[in-house]
């Protein structure tokens, strides 16, 4: 038979018993993962901002007792540059996401939330990005990002994704069910008619309103939260153990913004799925998240538990963050701002990148400041941290 | 979606009216008298007014018109000036070889042009890509008599693998038939295979990179169902306008292809009754031809609505 298309390698295909055939890299993290070169030039301060760097010692699922402590992903010394370019737009981040934690990652547009998402699930174009470093571990197997992407068999089967937009992201010429069905049937198996059950009892699950029509529906035929809803019904099918969303909620209505959230809240919650969040809405993230990463610059400045994060902010990104949200109490003055934009990939400084903003910004940010642990899994990556000390002495 | 179908054969019946007129004017338009070429070397004003009298050509052009299409509607598109034939027959005889022709032909182009546009579409900005649009344009810059003329040198002179020239109807022998077809065809098919190329290239591209495609590759779908599936599906509706068009083409346009390998086509019929001020025919041929564009534009529009699920309600 004709194939235009080179199949994927043997051990992008085929079922759980794969994972002895994926070129597993045992975390042996930093050592392994970082040259000298770099090493020298950041000091990493902590394992992680969640944990200690020894849970991450795990090479496959076998080891039981070790991946309840283990993080459902971890993302280390992650890198990427797009081609063209000689710095990198994302500079090495550490992401963590625990069994049924919702993980928030907040920033301006630009900092690198979304690509970081794209790159995870394996879904950047060929050839458009390169990775110089990073390491995921997912469900307690390895895959060094350098070298491949994420097995075709994970996606959308342990790790699915939802879009930012619902409009655009479903196939308009294929019905509903049949967008659904295939998924399923895709990393499940079984009949087409168990996979539409399967597809109608999702629909269901997302409240779409008369699901047995709907199943039979173009997606022109539904509104923007609906084709959302449908979105999300797609990437739970399979109950992943991992979810990705991409600002599932940017695109629509504010009244329907607060629906899908929930929506994505209740059934990651019922079905204990970890999630990645991604949105530049702090709304969002008090409404969802259990941890926060903040980023900036393609680099992860401050991250820790929500409510730490949000009462304490250590560092001068996050504080001018919070404090450009618009309140409804306190009226009257001026909204806060940060000043200036976020550098052009060429323009971005060395070491802190927000340093041309910052207003603590001193000759010591030349040199990256590693992610440091302030109290309770809580870490920020700012020389001065905490910052009152340095506010009380200027003061 | 009866309602689309019947919107677009209401839109089509004034435009084959209109060209009806201008077909039907044509005669009058173009100089030289055919009754000249009639009348032979005799040319004695009684047999040229007897003559016009037969044709009616001295009725006021409008009832001309009006008789024409009341005939033409009947089946009846006049006799040949030169052979006495009836027009209808003429073309009966010689369409379906004709349409042999741009149907092998098509079925070339489709079965190269289609492929080829997906892989380079695929494959953009490689080696593949490259080579694909550097053969697809040979096929576009190198005429079609010449690479008739090399094929029946080498293919039937040299290898003696395929009759070089001829027509058998398929009825007779329809393998000898397809062999005998098989070189014009191909030939045909080249050139139409490089256009067809292009636009499903450009077609693919733009889909390749929608929200859709990297929704389908979320699901973990193999780049094959990503592509042939979830892309190609939507990157049709311009590849099927053009192969309608292309078919069109193919039955009015085959003249020199058909001159070359001796096919005694469409084309061929168009040429001598040209040249030999066979207006009746000419109209005949205009007619079918236009009539036969029409109906195949429609076909493309029928196909929009298996294709979009949007224009199925509307």
């Amino acid at each position: 038979m004709f194939r235009p298309f080179p199949k994927r390698s043997r051990a992008h295909r085929g079922g759980p018993g794969t994972q002895a055939r994926f070129p597993k890299c045992r975390v042996s993290w930093p050592d392994a993962q970082i040259s000298g070169v770099c090493r020298a030039r950041y000091a990493w301060g902590i394992d992680s901002p969640f944990g200690r760097a020894d849970q991450f010692e795990i090479g496959s699922r076998e080891g039981e007792t070790l991946s309840n402590t283990a993080p459902l992903l971890s993302l280390k010394d992650f890198r990427l540059r797009f081609r063209g370019q000689d710095a990198c737009t994302i500079d090495r981040i550490d992401l963590e996401v625990a069994r049924g934690e919702v993980l928030c990652v907040v920033g301006e547009s630009g900092c690198g939330k979304s690509v970081t998402a794209m790159a995870l699930m394996g879904l950047l174009p060929e050839g458009a990005a390169e990775i110089p470093s990073g390491t995921l571990s997912f469900e307690g197997l390895d895959y060094d990002l350098t070298r491949e992407r994420l097995p075709a068999d994970l996606r959308g089967g342990a790790m699915a994704m939802i879009f930012q937009e619902p409009m655009t992201s479903l196939n308009p010429v294929f019905r509903i069910g049949d967008q659904i069905a295939e998924t399923v049937l895709r990393h499940r198996g079984g009949t087409r008619a168990e996979a539409e059950t399967r597809a109608l009892d999702m629909l269901r699950r997302v409240g779409l309103p008369s699901p047995e029509a709907r199943l039979r529906s173009y997606p022109h035929q539904l509104s923007g939260g609906q084709r959302q809803r449908v979105m999300i019904a797609m990437a739970l099918a399979n109950d992943p153990k991992l979810l990705i969303a991409d600002e599932p909620t940017t695109a629509l209505d504010v009244t329907i913004q607060a629906q899908i959230l929930e929506l994505i809240r209740d059934l990651q919650h019922e079905a204990g799925t970890g999630t990645i969040m991604i949105t530049h809405d702090l709304g969002v993230v008090a409404e969802i998240a259990d941890a926060v990463a903040v980023m900036y610059g393609g680099q992860v400045v401050e991250t820790g538990p929500v409510a730490q994060v949000f009462d304490d902010p250590q560092h001068p990104y996050t504080i001018g963050l919070m404090e450009s949200v618009p309140r409804l109490s306190g009226a009257g003055g001026r909204l806060t701002t940060i000043d200036g934009a976020v550098p052009a990939i060429e323009a971005m400084p060395e070491g802190c990148r927000f340093r041309t903003r910052c207003a603590f910004a001193a000759p010591a940010c030349a040199a990256r400041p590693a992610l440091r642990d302030v109290g309770s899994g809580h870490a920020t990556a700012c020389h001065f941290a905490p910052l009152e000390a340095h506010l009380r002495v200027a003061g | 979606m009866l309602a689309y179908f019947l919107r677009r054969v209401m839109i089509a019946i004034p435009t084959i009216i209109l060209i009806s007129m201008f077909v039907f004017s044509l005669q009058h338009l173009l100089p030289g008298d055919p009754l000249l070429v009639l009348a032979g070397e005799e040319r004695d004003p009684e047999t040229l007014e007897f003559l016009r009298e037969k044709y009616r050509l001295n009725d006021p052009i409008p009832v001309q018109y009006l008789a024409w299409v009341w005939n033409a509607l009947q089946g009846d598109l006049g006799t040949s000036f030169r052979t006495n034939q009836p027009v209808t027959e003429l073309i009966a005889e010689k369409l379906p070889v004709t349409l042999q022709l741009a149907i092998m032909s098509l079925i070339f182009a489709l079965a190269i042009g289609i492929p080829a546009g997906i892989i380079s579409a695929y494959k953009k900005g490689t080696v593949t890509d490259w080579a694909a649009n550097v053969v697809a344009l040979s096929g576009l810059s190198i005429p079609n008599f010449w690479l008739g003329i090399m094929l029946i040198l080498l293919v039937s002179v040299k290898w003696q693998l395929l009759p070089a020239s001829g027509y058998v109807p398929p009825g007779e022998d329809l393998w000898q038939s397809i062999r005998t077809m098989l070189m014009p065809a191909f030939v045909l098919g080249t050139a139409l295979a490089a256009t067809l190329m292009r636009h499903t290239r450009s077609s693919m591209l733009g889909v390749l990179t929608s929200d859709y495609v990297r929704t389908a590759r979320a699901k973990g779908l193999s780049e094959r169902v990503v592509v042939l599936k979830h892309a190609f599906r939507n990157a049709l509706t311009p590849i099927v306008t053009l192969t309608a068009l292309l078919f069109g083409e193919l039955v009015a346009g085959a003249v020199l292809t058909e001159q070359i390998f001796t096919i005694p086509g469409f084309g061929k019929l168009v040429v001598d009754a040209v040249f030999n001020r066979d207006y009746a025919v000419v109209q005949g041929i205009v007619l079918v031809t236009a009539v036969g564009f029409i109906v195949m534009n429609l076909l493309a529009d029928m196909a929009y609505m298996l294709l979009n699920p949007r224009l199925r309600e509307a």
